[in-house]
């Protein structure tokens, strides 16, 4: 069997709305560069393959389609590309992963600012694309017209569906350009050549002159190809037309299956739809752990009533022991899952958890590594060093 | 009574992507890499600097549609490595330069107040604008701004930023886990602007930041410029002046200025780059200096850059004889893309060089290496350190952005020989005594001023 990858999900004061009223989170320290340090440290001590940081420009919201005026769930935070820049300088081998909206952030400055973490946390940086337009976030900006009002009810409406399928098209896109960029510079295009008094090989810096239906980029990058040339690009995704996304542009898909049923479904289709391309499908679960089964529940059912609603997830909520999670990890990766993404319900508590008690549970039973075997994301994930799109063009012309 | 002796402002600049940057020297290191940054920071830091700061290019540059080969190029993005130097060093300042022509306030608004949080208040920006349709072409709006309306953007979007940083209070976030109340009140962050470049409206997602507002710099000498500065808000401004006699009139200007927009006095900072060359001996900083000019400016460097100006193709031209006998071609296409054109008036500039390199017998290296390859500081370290104050003290500047010729070990020599000459006359601090930037630089809390700049 493929070697199982393990990631967790980190956003505020945890997954549940009312985590940071447990006794166990920091909700004074959100904001700081502490806070996500020790994050880090934490599931590097773990030997986690990765963490993805969440983000959105509109603030939270219990409403799906627009702010709320709540003040007991927590609202604001950080740009996650940015906590990423913090936190890399003191962590090794873990890969560090923040969500970038495609919908309104230029292509040119997430290449660069991707690639730039790439260099700072040599060889560990990634991406999860998010496709953003939704709810209120054109207005943030001003540059695009409103979206269709939204709602439950007109999620299926034609023109809804038309919105959201162009958002996607567009990402594709937009990752396509972020791609390019990363290969506008071939390895070794920097020669330093006082023979010749040139610093670089021209012929090895390449446009991109990308012209698409919504907007187009010339290139090359500012910043040299990244240590790993392409840093791992991740999308979660929940339906056909984000698996399509993932499967034309992605390295790792986070799915959320919510049964053995499902997840068997979600993974066949996902499969399908890349068609023998190399990518890597987690499942995205939502953990609350315990001693026991009885107390585990209590402490989500505890939230719960804090927060005046049973918690609503896109993922499969487990609130339960260690061994019952590392049962139905090991029952996703038998179905031919590479990995699972765990989104703890309070932080810092169900990460100490997971690295304290699901990770010695997995590896007793040989499932998961107890080193990490390369110091660079992709080397961690199985994924080759791919060569610059761009490098056979300019062999052999002169360009 | 005697003035009190004025502390120097020190910030230290890394990484330029020019000709004063020299890489064939065996001791040149990587412009990329992370550990670059953190040797040159922490070396800053060690000598007590206010601040390190980064400038920003957003496309290659390119000579006659090809991409520039000689000069170095490829640089990283600069917020993110900043954020990254804030794990790495503990006082000093950050600060970037962002264009507000190819981003948008309320993402950038957001990035600089969590650089701020994330550097325990330590965070700048010094905004510049660019009408250059050339860049614009990495970019989905494309080159839009039109070059009169670069102001206009500039403090638009300062406006909107401030804005944005003023939608929490410091006190907006609760997290009381015994009332339950994470936020104090339910529209924290809500703001709305309406303007010719901006109309925006929904809530900011970021907190108030330690300073509130980060440090603003900005370049610009024009009368629209020096306005912006004093009134507009910035805390400091670039001075491209180097000599006493140009420097003390701007240095005034700016303060008088500043003052009848009600700013206190010394609130708005002057800033000069300044690069340097140490010796043992006068003589031999004399020495290492043309060594090192002629390191910068290669014959074909000097070509381009006197290209810049002529805006027309010199390869054809000896670099050791005489000057280009052709007049220079200020509206045809750009032979130089991608690059701020220093000088506006060339056939001015021109005729100026002309006569300069007639009466010094300069052939067109050896202009260029005159004109581009000035060194503002060389000396001994005791000469050094006696001008930068007496700059200082005389009201030519409140400090200086320092750089060197080499990345990115070049500041060493000055942290090591001269930052304690300027200790030992009591021009520099000896440790921090404050944690953000603001209180290294002596500048208080931003405060609307909107009501004094209305009449």
């Amino acid at each position: 069997m493929t070697q199982l990858h393990v990631a967790v999900a980190l956003d505020g004061a945890g997954w549940h709305p009312a985590a940071w009223r447990s006794p166990a989170a920091r909700p004074h320290d959100l904001f700081t560069a502490a806070y996500w340090t020790d994050l880090l440290a934490e599931a590097q001590r773990g030997l986690l393959d990765f963490v993805t940081i969440d983000d959105s420009f509109t603030i939270q919201s219990a409403d799906h389609f627009a702010a709320d005026s709540r003040t007991d769930q927590v609202r604001g935070r950080l740009d996650a590309a940015l906590i990423a820049a913090r936190i890399a300088p003191g962590s090794a081998h873990i890969g560090i992963i923040p969500a970038v909206s495609t919908t309104h952030t230029e292509p040119f400055h997430t290449s660069k600012n991707i690639a730039t973490l790439d260099y700072i946390s040599t060889g560990r940086a990634g991406v999860q694309v998010r496709v953003g337009g939704l709810g209120g976030e054109a207005a943030l900006f001003g540059r695009r017209p409103s979206p269709p009002a939204l709602s439950f009810e007109t999620l299926a409406t034609p023109e809804v569906e038309r919105f959201i399928a162009e958002r996607f098209d567009e990402a594709a896109d937009y990752i396509e350009v972020v791609r390019r960029l990363w290969d506008s510079w071939e390895d070794g295009a920097e020669i330093r050549d006082r023979a010749t008094d040139r610093f670089v090989d021209r012929d090895k810096l390449h446009r991109i002159d990308f012209e698409g239906r919504w907007f187009s980029v010339r290139g090359p990058s500012i910043t040299p190809r990244p240590p790993q040339g392409q840093p791992v690009v991740t999308v979660l995704a929940h339906s056909t037309v984000p698996y399509r996304l993932a499967a034309r542009q992605a390295d790792v898909v986070f799915v959320t299956p919510h049964d053995p049923a499902g997840a068997a479904a979600i993974l066949a289709e996902v499969r399908q739809e890349a068609a023998g391309a190399a990518l890597q499908v987690y499942a995205d679960l939502v953990v609350f752990l315990g001693a026991d089964a009885a107390s585990a529940s209590a402490r989500k059912e505890h939230l719960d009533e804090l927060d005046g609603a049973e918690l609503f997830s896109d993922a499969r909520i487990l609130a339960g022991t260690a061994e019952a999670l590392a049962d139905h990890i090991e029952e996703l990766h038998q179905l031919g899952y590479d990995g699972v993404r765990l989104r703890p319900g309070v932080l810092p508590y169900d990460l100490t958890a997971v690295t304290d008690q699901l990770v010695p549970l997995l590896r007793r039973r040989g499932l998961f590594r107890d080193r990490y075997p390369a110091t660079t994301l992709r080397g961690q994930l199985g994924l080759d060093r791919p060569t610059s799109r761009y490098q056979s063009i300019s062999v052999g012309t002169d360009a | 009574m005697t003035r009190p002796r004025k502390q120097i402002i020190l910030g230290a600049y890394l990484g330029g992507v020019n000709h004063q940057t020299v890489w064939s020297d065996p001791a040149a290191g990587s412009q990329i890499e992370f550990a670059s940054f953190q040797h040159a920071a922490q070396t800053a830091e060690r000598g007590k600097f206010d601040f390190f700061f980064l400038a920003e290019g957003l496309a290659l540059r390119e000579r006659l549609g090809q991409i520039f080969d000689q000069d170095v190029i490829g640089r990283p993005d600069n917020i993110t490595v900043l954020t990254a130097l804030a794990a790495v060093t503990s006082h000093l300042g950050l600060i970037a330069t962002v264009n507000a022509t190819f981003n948008e306030p309320y993402e950038l608004a957001r990035q600089l107040a969590t650089v701020d949080h994330l550097s325990g208040g330590r965070a700048g920006w010094n905004i510049v604008t660019s009408s250059d349709a050339f860049t614009g072409g990495n970019f989905r709006r494309g080159g839009f701004l039109k070059r009169e309306d670069r102001y206009t953007r500039a403090e638009e979007f300062l406006a909107v930023a401030r804005r944005l940083w003023d939608s929490w209070s410091a006190d907006d976030v609760l997290a009381d886990t015994g009332s339950g109340q994470f936020l104090r009140r339910p529209d924290a962050g809500e703001f709305a602007f309406s303007g010719k470049q901006f109309d925006i409206s929904g809530r900011f997602t970021v907190p108030r930041s330690p300073q509130g507002h980060p440090v603003i710099l900005q370049a610009g000498v024009s009368a629209e410029g020096r306005e912006f500065a004093a009134g507009g808000g910035p805390d400091a401004i670039f001075s491209p002046f180097h000599t006493l006699a140009e420097a003390q009139p701007f240095y005034r200007d700016i303060q008088e200025r500043s003052a009848r927009h009600g700013r206190p006095a010394g609130s708005t900072k002057v800033l000069p780059g300044a690069a340097f060359v140490l010796g043992d001996s006068e003589a031999d900083a004399v020495e290492r200096h043309r060594e090192i000019a002629l390191a910068q400016i290669s014959g074909r460097g000097a070509q381009i850059l006197l290209e810049t100006v002529w805006n027309r193709d010199l390869s054809g031209y000896d670099p050791d004889g005489p000057l280009p006998d052709v007049d220079p071609d200020p509206t045809g296409p750009l032979v130089i893309q991608g690059r701020a054109r220093i000088h506006q008036d060339a056939l001015d500039t021109v005729s100026k060089w002309r006569a300069l390199a007639a009466s010094n017998g300069f052939s067109l290296r050896q202009l260029a290496v005159h004109v581009f390859g000035h060194t503002e500081f060389v000396g001994t370290p005791t000469q050094v350190a006696d001008r930068l104050d007496a700059f200082v003290q005389n009201d030519g500047s409140d400090g200086f952005i320092i750089g060197s010729h080499l990345t990115p070990t070049g500041l060493d020599e000055f942290v090591d020989k001269v930052v304690p000459l300027l200790q030992e006359r009591g021009s520099l601090r000896t440790d921090y005594d404050g944690t953000t930037l603001r209180d290294n630089l002596g500048i208080p809390a931003y405060t609307d001023r909107s009501s004094l700049t209305a009449a």
